[in-house]
């Protein structure tokens, strides 16, 4: 008589078991968590797992949104969509000296205006609401110098993060302590890939925001980027009508930053079976960062996410 | 990996590929190894080799290659996993970078670790949660110092199986003899170890030998490449059949209706029904419910997090644990272990620190550091301390008892980390080796509870800081500025006040001459006790007389003594008068008072001299601070 098979937990199961008990880890170890919401497909998988994580709870801290204003009009419906269906806190924060400036991606160029209403604005709500640890949804898969962040990552009560001087992080024993002032950024998808998250989404039936479903959308072209017209601020050069083309958004942020991608993928299968043959990495799609060698890590010394 | 055509019917073979994916196994690894041994190279070579880098990263790696050590795709593939800006600068791996790839057996996640010796600490940390590691040696070199630290780090953190990856093979000419050389004495060195499997494996990763498919270049070796090796190997041990451990991680209550508890299983199988214990209070229970959001489970093994339900109210917080009855974790306030140093500041004997083990955070003391392991040599040696990258053997006593189980039998409950008490940062890490206990026959370590021990647990060194001055002068006032200041630092301090000792201690005592000194000499034994104790105290009395200074100087002893003399004139002090006790001294209603009626003998080598009508509290406090921590 042979024995029974052991029972073994897939990759997806053991990533999502990981996550949860880190996020656990962060709420019963800060006394002011925060968890940012970005509204993208990684967010809405963390969003998932904090549901998981602490059900039949609620989700024990706020989710905090940094609204600069130009984000898709879609996405903003989206979060309060979900806002309501699952009934956690929402804080939405925007840098309201960037706006009184009229701050935007046209005058000022990306990476002023991206410091200004997103990296500012973040430290602006960070600081205001006294959060002690903030949880984000960046994955170690998604650019070279996060690979090497911590899960529980340390910053100084400048928000600035010391990748030479990381606290070593052995099994899954956190080190969550702080000193007044200082705080910690938590990524509890930090071992999930791209691939994961896509099919994590397909198998769980998590909600997105439609923008990542191939459409006709209005778009212009820049730099070689397919920009989508969402409103009427954008500035079209003289005599330049948007044209409607079949796209699609692999990440998702600022719609004047944000890169469309021709795709047909128009279900969740056919969007992993791009994925598959794709042979683009994710974060082009993002003009941010293509503007220095190593931009990344700068904007995360200076506090950005 | 599996290329899908888009044409084809989506949603048939999504599925059929999802089922796929969830079949296929994780392997988890690091690379370590020397500096320049090539483990960036090796792990961009995999990527590529598995078909892993993406159109984008390839051409702009191919720009930044330029003038650089290129392989013969015209590619330098340490560019690809060396992802810090200080490290392109350098040339060299500084941090535990996390990748990611899959083939279509097997999903990876691979540790680059650091190969410089300052970095050990960070190799340590890629290992703990690797299966396997692969040791990177240049054929050119041979075993290395760091290869055999590396090793035994591999051993300390329980990796059980080692590939030695034998690599720029193609700059020894493909020569077997060296290669066999070096697998030899790594064998030979190795035995010790406690490995389950090793493998050497002869590569270029510049040049791609051995990597996916056996080289023409070294027909000698008909052996499995390196990835198909990595595909294959079986590394899984069976959590899931070992003793049940649960750590509680959050109390769940939403409301009064429910109350369960919130963890990951950390080894064995739990089933609804099952008797539980808590490993502290040891009050029994049985599982009423396995509860997750997609819906009640009838058991739950190794690695799932989920929320349990007890049949009946009993007393359980974070930090406990629970098991089967007769499976029970240790439970003890003592036990031994391998300790690793990852810290700039020492370990030494008596000091304490902040233990966390799962999810238990507990004050501890090393209570004995019983020797050092030269990690060259494997060699015991006796030590007074572990300096950054050592690792010795050492016992150590918590507050509080913690369950625990010997790292060798459950890594999840066995490792835990020494936290600073005051910077908070992450000191070192510990592998339980046994638990010292009572029942075991083994006495409490013997270790004499001084002066230094109590002063170690709280972080500081005693002092007894001696302020000396005219009533009026500010004493009082700058000792507590400072002491403000030293307590926000996490230190102990105390201080003893003229006035206050006089209501209580001291108040059988008048203002005579003798009194004086009887009133000082009580105030000096005080002062030496609390110091004794582990405090630092800070006497501040107006002590007029030199004699009765030089006294409580010697009562001190060996403690550290600081005469800080608040040198305000006489007129100053009048003027604020601040108590109004001048006034009542100039109208003879009150006698004997210094400055007036009774002298001030001002000391004439006082440690340090602050001028009171100069400069303002906060300056003086901030000299005296330096003067004493600077």
């Amino acid at each position: 008589m042979s024995a029974p098979v052991p029972p073994r937990l897939s990759h997806l199961q053991r990533l999502e078991s990981e996550s949860i008990e880190i996020f656990r880890e962060v709420a019963a170890s800060f006394e002011r968590p925060v968890m940012m919401y970005s509204i993208g497909k990684d967010s809405s998988v963390l969003l998932h797992l904090a549901r998981k994580a602490f059900y039949p709870s609620r989700i024990p801290f706020p989710l905090l949104h940094i609204d600069t204003t130009w984000k898709f009009r879609e996405m903003i419906a989206f979060r309060d969509r979900m806002a309501e269906e699952y009934g956690f806190e929402l804080r939405v924060h925007t840098n309201a000296e960037g706006v009184a400036n009229n701050i935007n991606p046209f005058d000022h160029g990306s990476a002023r205006y991206t410091d200004i209403m997103k990296t500012q604005a973040l430290r602006q709500a960070l600081a205001a609401g006294q959060y002690d640890a903030a949880i984000g949804g960046a994955r170690r898969d998604e650019e070279k110098s996060r690979a090497k962040e911590r899960v529980f990552s340390h910053r100084n009560a400048n928000f600035a993060w010391d990748p030479k001087n990381q606290r070593p992080e052995l099994w899954r024993v956190y080190n969550t302590r702080l000193n007044p002032g200082e705080s910690m950024r938590v990524f509890p998808l930090s071992n999930w890939t791209e691939l994961d998250i896509w099919t994590y989404i397909y198998a769980e039936d998590i909600p997105i925001v439609p923008l990542y479903f191939a459409r006709p959308r209005p778009v212009v072209e820049r730099s070689g980027t397919l920009i989508m017209v969402d409103d009427d601020r954008f500035r079209l050069a003289d005599g330049e009508t948007p044209r409607e083309e079949v796209v699609r958004f692999r990440t998702l942020g600022c719609y004047p930053l944000t890169g469309a991608i021709p795709s047909q993928a128009a279900t969740l299968p056919e969007i992993i079976m791009e994925m598959q043959a794709s042979r683009t990495s994710e974060r082009e799609g993002r003009l941010i960062d293509s503007d220095q060698v190593g931009s990344m890590e700068k904007k995360k010394q200076e506090g950005y996410f | 990996m599996t290329q899908l055509a888009p044409q084809a019917t989506a949603d048939t073979d999504i599925e059929l590929w999802l089922a796929q994916q969830t079949e296929k196994s994780l392997l988890r690894f690091l690379t370590c190894g020397s500096v320049d041994d090539g483990k960036s190279t090796l792990i961009g070579r995999l990527l590529y080799d598995s078909q892993l880098i993406l159109d984008d990263q390839l051409a702009s790696l191919k720009k930044e290659s330029h003038n650089r050590h290129v392989g013969d795709e015209g590619i330098d593939f340490s560019l690809l996993v060396d992802g810090l800006v200080a490290e392109r600068e350098q040339g060299i791996t500084i941090d535990v970078a996390y990748r990611f790839f899959s083939t279509d057996k097997r999903k990876f996640i691979v540790a680059d670790t650091p190969g410089h010796e300052q970095y050990t600490r960070n190799m340590a940390t890629g290992a703990s949660n690797a299966d396997l590691a692969l040791l990177l040696i240049d054929a050119r070199k041979g075993i290395l110092t760091q290869t055999k630290r590396h090793s035994f780090i591999l051993s300390l953190i329980g990796v059980k199986h080692v590939v030695l990856v034998v690599n720029k093979i193609d700059l020894v000419g493909y020569d077997k003899a060296t290669f066999e050389a070096i697998e030899a004495e790594y064998r030979q060195f190795a035995r010790d170890l406690g490995f389950e499997s090793f493998k050497a494996i002869p590569v270029s990763a510049l040049k791609g030998d051995n990597i996916v498919a056996n080289s023409p270049r070294t027909p000698w070796y008909a052996d499995t490449p390196l990835l198909p090796y990595l595909e294959a190997i079986q590394v899984d041990k069976d959590r899931s059949e070992a003793p049940f451990r649960f750590p509680v991680q959050w109390v769940n209550r939403p409301d009064l209706d429910f109350r369960g508890f919130s963890g990951t299983v950390a080894a064995g199988t739990v089933k609804v029904g099952d008797d539980v214990l808590v490993a502290a209070s040891k009050k029994p229970a049985k599982v009423k419910e396995i509860v997750t959001m997609d819906g009640k489970l009838d058991r739950a093994i190794a690695g799932q997090a989920v929320t349990l339900v007890l049949d009946r109210e009993i007393d359980i917080s974070r930090g406990d644990v629970l098991s089967h009855p007769g499976e029970t974790p240790d439970y003890s306030n003592q036990f031994q272990a391998e300790l690793v140093w990852m810290a700039e500041e020492p370990a030494y004997p008596g000091r304490s620190y902040l233990l966390k083990l799962g999810s238990q955070l507990v004050p501890a003391t090393i209570t004995d550091l019983k020797h050092r392991t030269n990690v060259n040599t494997l060699e015991k040696s006796a030590a007074k301390s572990l300096e950054l990258n050592a690792v010795g053997t050492v016992t150590l006593a918590t507050d509080r008892p913690v369950a625990f189980d010997p790292y060798g039998e459950n890594g999840a409950t066995g490792g835990f980390i020494l936290i600073d008490r005051i910077s908070n940062t992450t000191l070192g890490a510990g592998t339980i080796a046994f638990g010292l206990r009572r029942a075991h026959n083994l006495s409490y370590q013997a270790f004499d509870v001084n002066r230094d021990v109590r002063a170690q647990m709280k972080g500081q060194t005693p002092r007894i800081v001696w302020f000396t001055g005219l009533s009026g002068s500010g004493k009082s006032t700058v000792a507590n500025l400072l002491e403000k200041r030293i307590t926000a630092e996490g230190k102990h301090a105390y201080i003893l006040d003229g006035d206050n000792v006089r209501h209580g201690l001291n108040k059988d005592l008048g203002f005579t001459d003798a009194a004086r000194v009887e009133n000082i000499r009580r105030v000096a034994e005080v002062a030496r006790l609390m110091a004794d104790a582990g405090l630092i105290v800070l006497v501040s009395f107006i002590s007029p007389f030199k004699n009765e200074r030089r006294m409580a100087r010697e009562i001190a002893g060996d403690i550290d003594f600081i005469e800080a003399y608040v040198d305000t004139p006489l007129a100053v002090c009048e003027q604020r008068d601040p108590k109004g006790l001048y006034a009542r001294a100039r109208s003879g209603e009150i006698k004997n008072f210094t400055g007036i009626d009774s002298p001030f003998e001002a000391p004439e080598r006082a440690d340090i001299t602050l001028k009171g009508a100069d400069e303002t509290p906060e300056q003086m406090a901030e000299a005296l601070y330096a003067k004493i921590f600077g």
